[in-house]
């Protein structure tokens, strides 16, 4: 007892340093550095590529730095009005009372939860692959097909009601994103073809297979556009506001089986077979596990999820299919299922993140002239360094980790 | 693990496979006689124009019956299959698949023309054009692979390179820009190496990090700086050069020996490439690196040393194919404009068996089909060109699947070496 007592005595006496060495191990504190220090270099970016910058320069070299950084800060100015709102117009419109008004200050935040609702179904999708030891990167042509299956069977069945129309047609994404996750899955399992090529492969023959679809058999018939019909208003998902807020129920269906996610993967045996076979797929197999079935069911479950991403945004969004509709939310995944370390939880909170960094993006786009792409530059940025842990430590001196046992581990090329 | 046993077992041609493959070879004899010969009526004609369009070349068209050639056809297919069967071709099986495989395609296209008239050189023109790109990308990728990194950001070098070309170019000129854009691909491949070698980062994460910002920073400084200052964006284009006699041979001349550089930069590097790895010191030290590090490191080959230089080496070609699509093909910078060719590459590497002559032949079929997908509207057959252009996934699936034939990597390609 008394020698436990000094111990809690010394760890009292220098709690601060203790503490410090704590954050400065945390992995938790390198994904937070990572993203300021993607976030400086950005603006850094911004300032390198206006020209009034250098224009400033050739006044004095004091004024070049003020102009530099105030075209820095106006950049994420307009991230943050596009992206959570303008607080003085909030403020404006509740004093006014006028309801529309209040609805389109507060709109930018809810459409910003908006765009994390497909993020976090893409980001579990791809996170569930990476703790079976599996890399997605087919969650984009998955989530295409799950779009074109939810759209078949919104249009096609009629006169349902919405209790049962809805379920139906989230159950169409799941099981077309399902079975564009099957067939690598398989192929990986009995021939040992590695995951990632047969998704890239798989990517392309699905935005071939949409194109077709949306030329033929899905076409509206009244249109001449490669359109499909708008859904029946019974398959469309919830939605809180009147116009112009497009939040729906999406986000909620999203973060229940994101909580699902979790429980499966960390609450029962078949979760601990599948970070088992993601973590050591030897031992894995010593132990009895059974590798290619769980391998399989693990992309069809992601492929799926990929899959209820498709139908969420056809669903609560856009209310049809259209051609090239997803502008790259699978990929972008890929770097957000990295950045919350392929945990449910994590996911949700860079998804949201994710969210509002291109919802902001767009109006950003719109108001200070930015254009969008910055922000695949920031998630290259940031990805790099979490993926890359020893920059960030180099850079801000930070403490060795103890062994990290919740990393997670790919296979090589020629898989396991 | 799994891959190398599986690849040993296929090694010996063994009868299952033998079997199989006589199956294969029957059912396309059987398709050619039931799709094509069946329904056809007799009499009619097939004319292929052997001069592509703006050559002065003269020759006659090639007109014939299209029924009895169809019938040619499927009976050749039909002698291959059953001594396959019988016999096997053994080492040869593969050579055979694919002259069985070009008579099916020989055989739809003549079918496609029956009663019309298809340019033939013309199309075999525009495939070998279109496998420019995808085989300097399969090149790129042959170099890093072979000394045992994984590089799937050929497609976003090939883009930084595309960008930097017209962006240079513009500036100065197009030798410049093409350089500016060979030195922009391996500063990418140089930071591909060094999250991959030293910060032993996962080489799939590391690529795909390059190849998102890739597209992020040539679409921001594109839509900052090319849109709007459009004198920025007109780097101009490399003009065709005629080869003196080598474009004088009839056929082949107008389709080989009549491009700009860039198609002649792939045969050289064609060449140069398969020289430089099988049959130099500098080759057998890049492939040992690849197979079995370890083993090359006791031998005293400087592991990290050789992966930085191929890998940056692929940078170059990677940037170097880029350019094409700006300087030797368009003559402007559009964002996204390489389309995923980048990844086609990748797939013609694998389909290729990580080899250059072998990425060439891959290039070459997908670039055919690419090509093909294009003049189906022409020929106004019911094959939607959305599915014909899903050809070149579909057969990288079934060849990394190894149905028809296993493509065997470097054993060591994707793995981080830590020195002891």
């Amino acid at each position: 007892m008394s020698e436990k007592e000094k111990k809690q005595d010394t760890k009292k006496k220098n709690a601060g340093k203790i503490f410090l060495e704590e954050v400065s191990k945390s992995s938790l504190t390198v994904t937070i550095l990572a993203i300021f220090t993607g976030l400086v270099l950005g603006g850094l970016l911004v300032a390198v590529t206006t020209v009034e910058v250098y224009q400033a320069f050739d006044i004095s070299f004091w004024e070049g730095i003020k102009t530099g950084a105030s075209a820095a800060w106006s950049t994420y100015e307009a991230l943050f009005y596009g992206s959570v709102g303008n607080p003085g117009k909030i403020i404006d419109a509740i004093k006014v009372g006028e309801a529309e008004d209040i609805r389109r200050a507060f709109n930018p935040f809810f459409d910003s939860l908006v765009v994390s609702t497909p993020y976090i179904f893409a980001g579990l999708a791809v996170a569930l692959g990476f703790r079976v030891g599996l890399f997605n990167i087919g969650v984009e042509g998955q989530l295409y097909i799950g779009a074109a299956t939810t759209v078949a069977a919104a249009i096609f069945l009629k006169g349902l009601p919405a209790i049962v129309h809805v379920p139906i047609s989230l159950l169409a994404g799941f099981i077309g994103g399902g079975l564009w996750g099957f067939v690598p899955g398989l192929l990986k399992a009995t021939t040992g073809g590695h995951e990632v090529i047969n998704t890239i492969m798989m990517n392309y023959i699905a935005f071939r297979l949409s194109e077709f679809l949306l030329r033929g058999p899905l076409k509206n018939p009244e249109g001449f556009t490669p359109v499909s019909a708008p859904i029946e208003e019974s398959a469309q998902l919830f939605r809180f506001f009147k116009s112009p807020i497009r939040f729906h129920i999406g986000f909620f269906i999203a973060l229940f089986v994101a909580y699902l996610v979790y429980l499966l993967l960390f609450k029962t045996t078949w979760g601990f077979t599948l970070r088992t076979v993601g973590a050591n797929p030897r031992g894995a197999k010593y132990a009895g596990m059974n590798i290619t079935r769980t391998t399989i069911l693990a992309m069809v479950l992601s492929g799926g999820l990929a899959g209820l991403a498709g139908a969420n945004e056809v669903m609560g969004v856009n209310h049809n299919l259209a051609l090239a509709f997803s502008s790259g939310y699978g990929f972008d995944a890929i770097a957000l299922a990295l950045l919350g370390n392929s945990h449910p939880v994590g996911v949700v909170l860079s998804a949201i993140l994710f969210g509002f960094l291109r919802n902001g993006a767009i109006q950003m786009q719109l108001s200070a002239g930015i254009p969008i792409d910055i922000i695949s530059i920031l998630q290259a940025l940031i990805l790099a360094f979490i993926a890359a842990p020893a920059i960030i430590r180099t850079i801000y001196r930070l403490k060795e980790p103890d062994i990290d046992i919740d990393k997670v581990t790919l296979g090589g090329w020629g898989g396991n | 693990m799994t891959t190398n046993t599986t690849t040993a077992k296929y090694k010996q041609t063994s009868p299952t496979r033998r079997r199989v493959l006589g199956i294969i070879l029957l059912v396309i004899a059987a398709l050619i006689y039931f799709l094509f010969t069946r329904t056809l009526e007799t009499g009619v004609q097939t004319t292929y124009r052997m001069v592509p369009g703006g050559s002065e070349q003269e020759l006659p068209n090639w007109v014939f019956n299209s029924l009895p050639m169809l019938n040619v056809m499927a009976g050749l297919s039909l002698v291959a299959g059953g001594y396959q069967l019988a016999r096997g071709f053994n080492k040869r099986t593969n050579l055979v698949l694919g002259l069985v495989g070009g008579m099916f395609i020989f055989s739809f296209l003549t079918w496609a023309t029956a009663d019309g008239s298809l340019n033939l050189a013309g199309l075999l023109r525009s495939a070998l054009v279109k496998a420019v790109p995808l085989t300097l990308g399969a090149m790129s990728g042959v170099l890093c692979e072979r000394s045992g990194v994984v590089n799937i950001a050929i497609e976003g070098m090939m883009l930084t390179g595309a960008f930097v070309g017209a962006l240079v170019g513009s500036l100065t000129n197009i030798y410049i820009g093409l350089l500016a854009a060979v030195l922009a691909g391996g500063l990418l491949a140089a930071a591909l190496a060094v999250l991959s070698i030293k910060y032993k980062t996962d080489q799939i994460i590391a690529g795909t990090v390059i190849n998102i910002f890739a597209t992020g920073i040539t679409s921001f400084l594109s839509a900052r700086f090319l849109q709007k200052y459009q004198h920025l964006n007109d780097p101009g284009r490399f003009s065709t050069i005629k080869i003196p006699i080598l474009s004088d041979i009839p056929f082949i001349g107008p389709i080989m020996f009549h491009h700009n550089i860039f198609v002649y930069a792939v045969y050289i590097f064609l060449i140069l490439l398969t020289v430089a790895l099988y049959y130099t010191r500098w080759g057998l030290r890049t492939r040992s690196v690849g197979e079995h590090p370890k083993a090359a490191d006791t031998l005293g080959i400087n592991v990290f040393r050789t992966r930085y230089i191929s890998v940056i080496l692929g940078g170059f070609m990677a940037g170097f194919g880029g350019a094409y699509f700006t300087l030797g093909s368009v003559g402007r910078f559009d964002e996204l404009m390489t389309a995923g060719r980048g990844f086609i590459g990748l797939a013609a590497m694998i389909f290729g068996n990580w080899n250059p002559f072998g990425s060439f032949s891959a290039g070459l079929l997908f670039g055919f089909f690419d090509a093909l997908a294009s003049k189906m509207a022409i020929l106004k057959v019911a094959i939607p060109s959305e599915i014909m252009l899903m050809f070149p996934y579909l057969a990288t699936m079934v060849i990394l699947a190894g149905v028809i034939g296993r493509s065997q990597m470097p054993a060591a390609d994707g793995t981080p070496y830590e020195k002891e």
